[in-house]
């Protein structure tokens, strides 16, 4: 056991450290020069030069690299541009945000998709299937941002019900009203997946042949029910660990659509500014965290289904 | 968060290699029985030949706008579908529209085949140390959540039409490149491709003779999945500043600046991300009308 | 009458050929002794069967005489001379050595047109396509299959017997000295495979062909082979005139194969045990004699060395010579000499 987990993280190492190199090298491949926007356009040549080295933008690339991927382990992601706060803050200030966003898109995404999954799963063939499956396409093909902006002009113009962006000063109950229309969103992907996932997987174990025999045998509704969940489990709980990993990573547009102060938020600012230690390490911490989910969900796949072959 | 994460977790079409052109054709005749397939079909083939007939319908000038006449809502004489934030026709805008956008979803797609395909088919036959490097190339692409993996390639890069393209392109590559793998894999090891080698001839030609014909069928299903996608991360990075810029028309920069327009005209602001909505749902549907064609016991 | 120019010189000869697999499973290496040391001769003309159970190594000799796989050790020779590696001698010789497969389905590719498989062939060795044409639409008429009828047809379209006679064709296109037959009719119902072996007889007569017929149905190798190749194991255990072996086999798991056939003669009843002990994997093989653990006549030296290819007796040409690899057979046991019995 202990040797499979050891295998899959040090299968991670070299992914994560490649990753990282393409972070670096991704907004080093951008035209223009960052300093433009710091400096003024009569900038002296003594002034863009201590710049550069403050930046550390004058060293040799791979030393550049190195030197940012010991400042990175330390915890240290360089200085933002726009702000000249520290990267590491900006981020950290943005990530609780994100991820209380996630987590509620993930309840609710998850629940609606088992729930519809299911339903689906069991009536497969029949009207209910398939408005159900309906329901789950569409979930799959609506934009994102798109569909932001149409739960904003229902609820938030016509009925007046949810506020239509920002955070929400205050305490919890504030916090979770704002959060409502950008993690039913957010959760929108997610449940068709799941529904789509779950469908499949519980009617092809219903129409297995030994499920037809259990039910011969006079198995109970409930048994077989729990005989399906215990079977269904284990692929339904990988696509929806790797799916919160995508809600985490991947919540920019949402978050521009509702002003809402996450990471995501925070790559768009990055981009307008040209903010490159923002971007740089914004997109690190969000890459980083994906590949760690993944690993997590790897790791933990065998203990949930036993059948898994330890390769 | 969209991505290629919906096309690669929905139950992978059965890689159904080298299969007899009689296979395809009864593909496509069940296809073609299947009513919610066809209707896709249909809304997709309109929305295309709209868009590409742009210059001729549209009724008015898409630059052309006017203060005087903004937010005009939907129904007004002369405007069909109203004023854009700038006055200038909806209908126009979103023909003239129709056209960036879905070249910004469609051409990725034909790009990322054909490299993606190469790479694929050359890694899955020659196998070995190619194989390994192209594969973990790959691995390392797909280590990023496919939106952001765009978005930073797209932010780096900068706005316009071309670096999108190149940012989305980059993001397709990897599965396709997977998919096609795995399918020249399966095919290298049949008897006919054996036997062709017997004969002597050089790789090239036996992969052009009897690899390529026998994978390019589950690698197209596999990347026409990917379509509905693709858009939808196009419109996504206009949506955003990436992409398209004004006063250039395309839906998903549309929607970006009419936001403000909710308040007043809030069906018109909605407008161009229905179309994009549409046209997404029916390349899925249409992909699942296929996956089930290709299906048979 | 099926000789050709050089009487004096075997058409193929293999010379200790070894090949072992390595093989990844559960993290571990582990090595497959395919074929070890195995030669033999085949003269002009003539067929050369080759029997064995599953795992013996028949078809990876096969495919190191074609040359679709590379051989760790060991030589291929044609009409005397060595065949090489570089680019232009493999392909030369890819021409005159050809195969047809068991599975007559996965050898065609199902995209192309009976006539585009055949064409194939000889289109990459610099026949023109009006020329490879014609070629393939007479050897579909000498393989019974009228080509008005069948060469525009694809794969999927014909039957099992049809399928073999179009690899036959194909086989053919490539104007080739010698042909291996791997299980080439073992999934065709008995009285296809009658035509087809008919049909190969023919062809053998017509074009002075050499064949290499590999098989685990030990009638039809009696009835199409010249000599006989037994092997066990990845090794040769006997090789000699097919009606040598068949008559009166030497080696103990020859005798027992023979045994294990079934007969319609009383007179070849038999009461011997049929083989004994665990099938073998070619993984970890017996030290010694690999038949050891499970000949009834082993002996101490068997588990020790592994014999060599002997002749009981008798000289001549090589490939007329009876020969098996058995300590026991060579050290003048009972049944050396006699027919397969208890």
């Amino acid at each position: 056991m202990y040797g499979y987990v050891a295998k899959r993280i040090l299968h991670a190492i070299p992914i994560a450290l490649a990753v990282s190199l393409v972070c670096f090298l991704l907004v080093h491949m951008a035209p223009g020069d960052p300093l433009t926007l710091v400096l003024p356009a009569d900038a002296t040549q003594a002034m863009i030069d201590t710049t550069k080295a403050k930046y550390g933008l004058d060293l040799p690339l791979p030393l550049q690299y190195l030197l940012w991927l010991w400042g990175v382990v330390g915890g240290d992601f360089g200085t933002s541009i726009s702000t000249g706060r520290p990267v590491a803050t900006e981020i950290l200030g943005a990530i609780g945000y994100s991820l209380s966003l996630a987590a509620l898109a993930a309840v609710i995404g998850f629940a609606l998709g088992i729930t519809l999954g299911a339903i689906a799963g069991y009536t497969a063939g029949t009207l209910l299937d398939r408005m159900v499956s309906a329901i789950a396409v569409s979930g799959v093909s609506v934009p994102q941002y798109w569909l932001g902006i149409v739960l904003v002009v229902i609820f938030s113009v016509d009925l007046g019900w949810l506020p239509a962006m920002g955070a929400g000063e205050g305490g919890v109950l504030a916090r979770l009203h704002h959060m409502i229309l950008p993690a039913v969103t957010l959760a929108a992907m997610p449940a068709g997946i799941v529904t789509r996932s779950v469908r499949a997987l519980v009617a092809e174990i219903l129409a297995r042949d030994f499920v037809t025999a259990l039910r011969a045998k006079g198995l109970g509704r409930r048994a077989i029910l729990l005989h399906v969940a215990r079977n269904v489990a284990p692929t339904a709980l990988a696509v929806m660990g790797v799916q919160l990993g995508y809600l985490m990573a991947g919540s920019i547009l949402v978050e521009t659509v509702f002003s809402w102060p996450g990471t995501g938020l925070l790559l768009n600012t990055a981009i307008l500014q040209r903010d490159i230690p923002l971007l740089q390490g914004t997109i690190l911490v969000l890459a980083l965290f994906f590949v760690g989910l993944n690993l997590v969900v790897d790791i933990l796949q065998p203990l949930v289904d036993p059948r898994m072959k330890r390769t | 968060m969209t991505g290629i994460d919906a096309a690669s977790l929905t139950p992978p079409p059965p890689v159904v290699v080298a299969a007899s052109p009689g296979y395809w054709t009864g593909v496509g005749r069940r296809l073609s029985r299947d009513p919610v397939s066809m209707l896709c079909l249909a809304v997709l083939v309109a929305i295309v030949v709209a868009a590409i007939l742009a210059p001729w319908l549209a009724p008015a000038d898409p630059s052309i706008g006017s203060v005087v006449r903004r937010l005009k809502p939907i129904g007004t004489p002369g405007y069909p579908l109203g004023t854009d934030e700038l006055g200038r026709d909806m209908l126009t805008r979103l023909l003239w529209g129709g056209r960036l956008s879905l070249l910004m979803g469609i051409a990725p797609v034909a790009m990322a085949l054909l490299v993606g395909g190469t790479l694929g088919t050359i890694a899955g036959y020659v196998g070995g140390k190619t194989n390994a490097v192209i594969m973990r190339a790959t691995d390392v692409v797909f280590a990023f959540p496919s939106i952001l993996l765009a978005v930073a390639i797209a932010g780096a890069l900068g706005p316009g039409v071309a670096n999108t393209l190149l940012a989305l392109t980059i993001v397709l590559i990897p599965p396709i490149v997977r998919v096609s793998e795995s399918a020249t894999t399966q095919v290298r090891d049949l008897d006919f491709v054996e036997a062709a080698r017997a004969t002597g001839a050089g790789a090239i030609t036996v992969v052009r003779v009897h690899v390529l014909g026998n994978v390019m069928g589950p690698v197209l299903v596999y990347a026409s999945s990917l379509l509905s996608v693709s858009i939808i991360l196009a419109a996504g990075l206009s949506f955003i500043g990436l992409g398209a810029r004004p006063p250039t028309p395309e839906w998903g920069l549309m929607l970006a600046t009419l936001r403000n327009a909710i308040w007043s005209q809030p069906l018109l602001a909605a407008l161009p991300g229905g179309l994009i909505f549409v046209v997404s749902l029916a390349f899925n549907l249409l992909s699942d009308g296929l996956r089930s064609a290709m299906e048979v016991e | 009458m099926s000789e050709i120019a050089h009487p004096a010189e075997p058409a193929l000869e293999v010379v200790g050929l070894h090949k072992t697999f390595h093989l990844r499973s559960g993290g571990r290496t582990r090595a497959v002794q395919a074929v070890t040391d195995v030669s033999f001769r085949v003269g002009a003309g003539r067929t050369l069967g080759i029997v064995g159970e599953s795992g013996c190594g028949k078809s990876t000799t096969a495919r190191l005489v074609m040359g679709l796989i590379e051989a760790d050790l060991g030589d291929v020779r044609l009409a005397g001379r060595e065949v090489g590696r570089s680019a232009a001698e493999m392909k030369a010789f890819r021409r005159r050595v050809q195969m047809v497969f068991q599975d007559s389905a996965a050898s065609l590719n199902p995209r192309l047109t009976i006539e585009a498989s055949i064409m194939f062939g000889p289109v990459v060795h610099g026949l023109s396509r009006a020329e490879a044409k014609t070629r393939a639409h007479r050897l579909l008429d000498r393989v019974g299959l009228d080509p008005a009828r069948f060469a525009g047809r694809h794969p999927h379209e014909l039957s099992g017997g049809q399928r073999q006679r179009v690899n036959i064709a194909r086989a053919l296109a490539m104007e080739p000295e010698i042909v291996i037959l791997d299980e080439s009719v073992s999934a065709l119902d008995k009285s296809i495979e009658a035509q087809v072996l008919g049909l190969l007889s023919d062809l053998q007569a017509e074009m002075g062909l050499t064949y290499l017929f590999i098989s685990h149905d030990l009638n039809v190798v009696r009835w199409i082979s010249d000599e006989v190749m037994v092997m066990y194991l990845g090794r040769v255990a006997e090789i000699g005139p097919a009606e040598a072996i068949f008559e009166a086999p030497a080696h103990p798991y020859t005798r027992a194969l023979l045994a294990s056939m079934p007969s319609l003669d009383p007179e070849a009843r038999t009461l011997a045990a049929p083989i004994t002990g665990d099938p073998p994997s070619p993984i970890d093989p017996p030290s010694g004699c690999r038949f050891h653990p499970r000949c009834a006549h082993a002996a101490a030296i068997c588990a020790a060395t592994a014999p060599e290819l002997n002749a009981p007796s008798g000289d001549g040409r090589l490939e007329d010579l009876h020969r098996v690899a058995c300590h026991m057979a060579a050290a003048g046991a009972s049944w050396a000499g006699e027919g397969a019995g208890p």
